[in-house]
């Protein structure tokens, strides 16, 4: 199998390849554009805010690729936020894969933005990405924007309110935590990315 | 709901892990990647290490061991020590850590923190404030603790210093309390206590943890989102999932694995 991993300007990308080593895939670290469209499967990885991000999409031109991919693409943290319409970090136009704005979490007393460290899921809908998953399982997540809940929404968490953690819409997928830093459970969401 | 974190803390001077009392007299536990994987089964929530001398000898962290961590860790880990640049950061963070922590590079520099948080954002933005009460009563930020010849008590008020890294963007704030550090009589809660008020991003406690009930107090009292020991978990004073187990029959959100 052929796992690309997209370099969308994240600082973190080696910690997804290291990840992906330990289920014993070799990905691609890559912004060609051929070695994605043939890929078995496409990650977008990504630490640091959605203008950048897109940004960098559109330099390498990226953006159309990536909207006309087939095989399953998995967007984690940024890269996940990236695949919603719009971002309220910067105003920034995404790549409008899933119909619905990532808002900033609203700070108020006792609710710490970033949302820093580890929360449960609440499955939303089964589905082959959660195979193995129980209800309350904890995952890593670092971000100050979260995606709303919706019809995309396979898991979600809960801070100040509820909002989308894992999410499936046609063949794009989301984690807005790591999977990568998630120990056993980050580990079963990459298993099951790579085995739909 | 987000769990409260544990964090074992590993100061590493060449390549081992050593602990010192009081940021003194230090002993070698053990290599790096043997100490974080022991707490990674063990549930620890995350790690931090600290390349406690490189302030002090003018160098920042040795990236080799991070690359080491990184391939086998799959739990977030930060990395502290010298880093005084974009550049450095950036080399620590390619090398796998999740988050840098910042001190004395950002006491001589502060817009470094302003630098950082927008390079990579605040997630990745920790700034480590080692703080101690001076003999007017007021909290005092110190420098350089790495190395007990060269520490500096700075005239800066540790309240003062909480506010203003926050404003440049740290993304979260890990307050050492020098004079519970290694003591093992519990958390300094009044000190975080009032920094907790001027806080609004995640906030760690260090320096004092003794026994279980010390974690539970901080929690509690000081509302801290995580706390941060090292003694104690080296030793096996604590053990990590029965500190967990402890915590949830308390009413604490915590990780069970």
């Amino acid at each position: 199998m052929q796992v690309v991993l997209m370099d969308a300007g994240g600082s973190n990308i080696g910690s997804l390849r290291y990840a992906l080593q330990r289920l014993d895939v070799e990905a691609i670290w890559t912004t060609d554009v051929e070695t994605i469209r043939s890929a078995d499967r496409v990650i977008l990885p990504g630490v640091g805010t959605a203008r950048c991000g897109m940004s960098r999409l559109h330099e390498l031109g990226l953006v159309e690729l990536l909207r006309s991919l087939r095989q399953p693409v998995l967007g984690i943290c940024l890269g996940m936020q990236l695949l919603f319409a719009h971002s309220e970090e910067d105003d920034t136009p995404c790549l409008g894969l899933i119909p619905a704005a990532v808002k900033r979490f609203t700070e108020r007393p006792g609710l710490r933005v970033p949302h820093m460290g580890w929360n449960r899921l609440q499955i939303q809908r089964r589905h082959p990405l959660l195979t193995g998953l129980n209800e309350g399982e904890q995952v890593y997540f670092v971000h100050s924007y979260a995606a709303p809940v919706g019809s995309w929404t396979l898991a979600s968490a809960f801070h100040g309110g509820p909002f989308s953690a894992v999410v499936a819409c046609g063949n794009f997928y989301g984690m807005q935590c790591h999977p990568e830093r998630s120990a056993s459970v980050g580990v079963k969401l990459l298993w099951n990315f790579l085995g739909l | 709901m987000l769990s409260r974190r544990i964090i074992p803390c590993l100061d590493v001077r060449d390549g081992q892990v050593v602990k010192g009392v009081r940021f003194r007299d230090h002993v070698v536990m053990g290599p790096i990647v043997d100490l974080a994987l022991r707490y990674r089964d063990q549930g620890a929530d995350e790690l931090v290490f600290y390349d406690i001398t490189a302030s002090s000898e003018g160098r920042s962290v040795e990236v080799s061991w991070v690359e080491t961590v990184a391939r086998v860790m799959d739990i977030p880990f930060c990395v502290a020590g010298g880093i005084g640049s974009v550049d450095e950061a950036r080399s620590v963070l390619h090398a796998g850590a999740d988050k840098i922590s910042v001190n004395s590079p950002a006491l001589e520099r502060p817009a470094l923190i302003d630098e950082l948080a927008a390079a990579f954002g605040t997630q990745c933005v920790v700034v480590g404030v080692d703080s101690r009460r001076d003999s007017d009563g007021q909290w005092r930020v110190n420098q350089y603790t790495g190395d007990p010849l060269m520490t500096k008590v700075l005239p800066r008020c540790t309240l003062e210093w909480v506010r203003e890294v926050q404003q440049r963007g740290a993304g979260e704030i890990v307050l050492n309390c020098m004079a519970s550090d290694g003591v093992r009589r519990g958390y300094d809660l009044e000190q975080l206590q009032t920094v907790r008020a001027a806080c609004d991003v995640p906030l760690i406690a260090s320096g004092g943890a003794g026994a279980p009930w010390h974690f539970h107090q901080v929690f509690v009292s000081a509302d801290v989102d995580g706390a941060l020991a090292a003694s104690v978990f080296h030793s096996g004073a604590i053990n990590i999932p029965e500190l967990k187990r402890h915590l949830h029959d308390q009413g604490v959100l915590v990780r069970i694995c």
